[in-house]
């Protein structure tokens, strides 16, 4: 196309031809690309955040239990889970951490009280590389190795119970015969998380201490897996299942669909508020052109007279948007970046703390722009405003040459 | 293939433009036949509202007639599509309009070059015939100004060399010196006149200025849309 180049040049001198009207219109475009991007990273922190609590607070990546276990948890639908050709199938590049655990239920008493709660017993080492519990210690200490015989609780339960650190509790819970057993431990350890739902209802105990009590020596409830990243689950997840198909073997997104929703929420919404964001914007890019195009109709007569075509007029006005958007792009994802980095690990929003602790998520909400979502947001820019700027432009290129010349 | 001085560039045969004003019918143009041959420089006289610019309009294809025929070079230019007109323009007609001639953005060069660019002259050609025919009207050294930073007199000289620049069958010049003081008027006229000689440019000027219906080789009266008077005067340059 010869006329390129002369099309480019035009568009471009005409773009800073009134700069204030050019540079008022370009910062509501840059406000409307920031207000996309970072909204998007907030919410894709807000939900990967509530993943990765998802995924500590116990669950992992993915679970193996007996088939029975998650219909009925009780002791008899365990596992052996340190079953050597169990344990082979575990070997997977894609797999980076496993932690073997007893889950049952259990009634803890104090001196003073009783509460019902949930006993896991587990590998201190491997649970300290996979599940929130080590970093959550406030009193006391974590298991040092599997041979401890005391006991790790919440700080509300302490609180419940009326006990603290180093006194002592009993444990109650039914053993592989079906009979009632107990056994009295001393607190060792308290944990504190941002919510208080996993204080009330989680114990810890080792798993060597579990065998005497439940009388459970090899078996588990539950394996929990980490992979190398999310996007390596699902293969894993099908990898296991087909190795080991007398178990049961589930992903974060089944054994916790709650999060699955809000995690795919999110992702929806980013399209709803770009659009929305991309409406406002596109008011302003249209009555903009459409000014251009009003001030300029006399030059598009001579244009025509000239001997350019419509489609050369047409294209002129496209490219000034398509230089506008660009600009307005460039800045926005810039400023956004900044405002990103700035912030450092993320915002604050302890003062909304309690429902983060229903939905149980941490206070600080980090920043996190994935280049999908910057490359959505990019594309709606780009793809809707030069749709959006059609209009004015192929108004321009159908003026009658006559008509647009005499008026002055 | 055009080059025998007496061939006819335009013809136009009953042509009339009758524009609707509300309830009123305007009559811009009734029954027009007109020849122009190669190389005349007709001046189209009459008061405001005869026609001048309808005419001048119909001819160059920037509006279309409501009866009769329009023929540039012997092509018949109703039958054209908008953009076979663009291309009939580009390549055979220059015009110059009362005032605002150029684009604002380009410098005087530039706007001299657009329209070689769109024909596809090559850079160093455009560069050279520019430089060239801006030194041909006078303005020489002044090729980098913008329009704003000329004066209408020399933006109306621009004008004419942009017209010219490419060689066309024909200039339509729709009232060039209205917005001009008279002496700036009677040097653009000169202008004119010396490139119809130098380059054999067929010249249409429109205006009620009786100094240059004067000066013309040939003057065509309008009134009411209609051709009252054909005259051949002497050459007065
Ligand atoms: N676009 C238009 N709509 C309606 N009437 C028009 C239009 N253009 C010109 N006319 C009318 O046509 C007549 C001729 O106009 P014009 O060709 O501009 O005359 P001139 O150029 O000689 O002054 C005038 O009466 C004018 O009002
Ligand atoms: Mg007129």
């Amino acid at each position: 196309m010869r006329s390129l180049p002369l099309i480019t040049s035009l568009a471009w001198r005409n773009l800073w031809r009134n700069k204030r009207r050019t540079m008022v219109i370009l910062f509501a475009m840059v406000l409307g690309v920031w207000a996309m991007i970072v909204t998007a990273a907030f919410m894709r922190g807000m939900a990967i955040q509530m993943l990765d609590d998802t995924v500590n607070n116990l669950t992992g990546h993915i679970q193996i239990h007996h088939k029975n276990y998650l219909d009925d948890p009780v002791i008899e639908n365990s596992f052996f889970g340190n079953d050597t050709a169990l344990l082979n199938t575990l070997k997977l590049p894609d797999i980076i951490h496993w932690s073997s655990r007893i889950r049952v239920p259990a009634v803890i008493s104090s001196e003073r009280e009783t509460r019902g709660v949930v006993l896991l017993a587990i590998e201190p080492e491997a649970e300290a590389n996979i599940s929130f519990l080590k970093n959550a210690i406030t009193e006391g200490q974590y298991f040092s190795s599997n041979d401890e015989n005391g006991i790790i609780i919440g700080k509300k339960l302490a609180q419940n119970l009326e006990t603290r650190l180093g006194k002592r509790v009993v444990v109650m819970s039914q053993n592989t015969k079906n009979e009632i057993a107990d056994s009295g431990y001393r607190i060792s350890g308290i944990y504190d998380t941002s919510g208080e739902g996993m204080e009330t209802d989680f114990i810890f105990i080792t798993k060597r201490a579990a065998e005497q009590l439940l009388d459970s020596t090899g078996l588990s409830s539950e394996i929990a897996v980490i992979t190398r990243s999310l996007d390596t689950v699902l293969s894993v997840q099908k990898n296991l299942a087909a190795k080991n198909p007398e178990l049961d073997i589930q992903d974060w997104s089944s054994l916790q669909p709650y999060t699955k929703l809000v995690v795919e929420m999110y992702s929806d919404f980013q399209y709803v508020w770009h659009l929305i964001v991309f409406l406002a914007m596109s008011f302003g890019i249209i009555n903009t052109l459409l000014m251009t195009i009003y001030e300029r109709t006399r030059e598009f007569g001579l244009f025509q007279a000239l001997g350019l075509k419509p489609g050369f007029i047409l294209v002129q006005v496209w490219t000034e948007a398509l230089f506008m958007l660009t600009i307005a792009l460039f800045i926005g994802n810039f400023v956004s970046w900044l405002t990103v980095m700035t912030t450092g690990d993320g915002i604050d929003v302890s003062a909304f703390s309690q429902g983060m602790e229903l939905a149980q998520m941490s206070n600080i909400i980090p920043f996190v722009i994935l280049f999908e979502d910057l490359l959505l947001a990019n594309i709606i820019v780009i793809a809707l405003g030069l749709l959006t700027s059609l209009y004015p432009a192929w108004k321009a290129s159908q003026l009658v040459p006559a008509d647009a010349i005499t008026r002055i | 293939m055009q080059n025998t001085d007496n061939q006819t560039v335009v013809i136009c045969t009953d042509l009339s433009k009758t524009y609707q004003q509300g309830l009123i019918q305007v009559h811009a143009l009734s029954n027009i036949n007109f020849e122009v041959n190669k190389g005349e420089f007709i001046c189209l006289s009459g008061p405001s509202g005869s026609g001048k610019s309808t005419l001048l309009n119909m001819i160059g294809g920037l509006d279309t007639p409501s009866s009769g025929k329009v023929y540039i070079d012997g092509e018949e230019i109703d039958k054209l599509n908008k953009s076979e007109l663009a291309d009939m323009r580009l390549h055979k007609i220059g015009f110059v309009f009362q005032a605002y001639n150029l684009i604002p953005v380009l410098t005087a060069q530039e706007n001299i070059e657009m329209v070689m660019q769109m024909q596809g002259v090559s850079k160093n050609e455009r560069h050279h015939k520019s430089l060239n025919i801006l030194q041909e009207v006078g303005l020489g050294g002044l090729e980098n100004r913008k329009p704003t930073e000329l004066s209408g007199g020399q933006q109306q000289r621009i004008a004419v060399a942009r017209a010219i620049v490419s060689r066309p069958s024909l200039v339509l010049a729709d009232e060039p010196t209205a917005n001009l003081d008279s002496l700036t008027a009677s040097k653009l006229i000169d202008l004119m006149l010396q490139m119809n000689e130098l380059h054999n440019t067929t010249f249409i000027i429109s205006t009620h200025d009786p100094m240059i219906m004067q000066r013309s080789k040939k003057l065509v009266k309008l009134h009411d849309g209609k051709i009252i008077d054909n005259i051949i005067q002497k050459n007065n340059v």
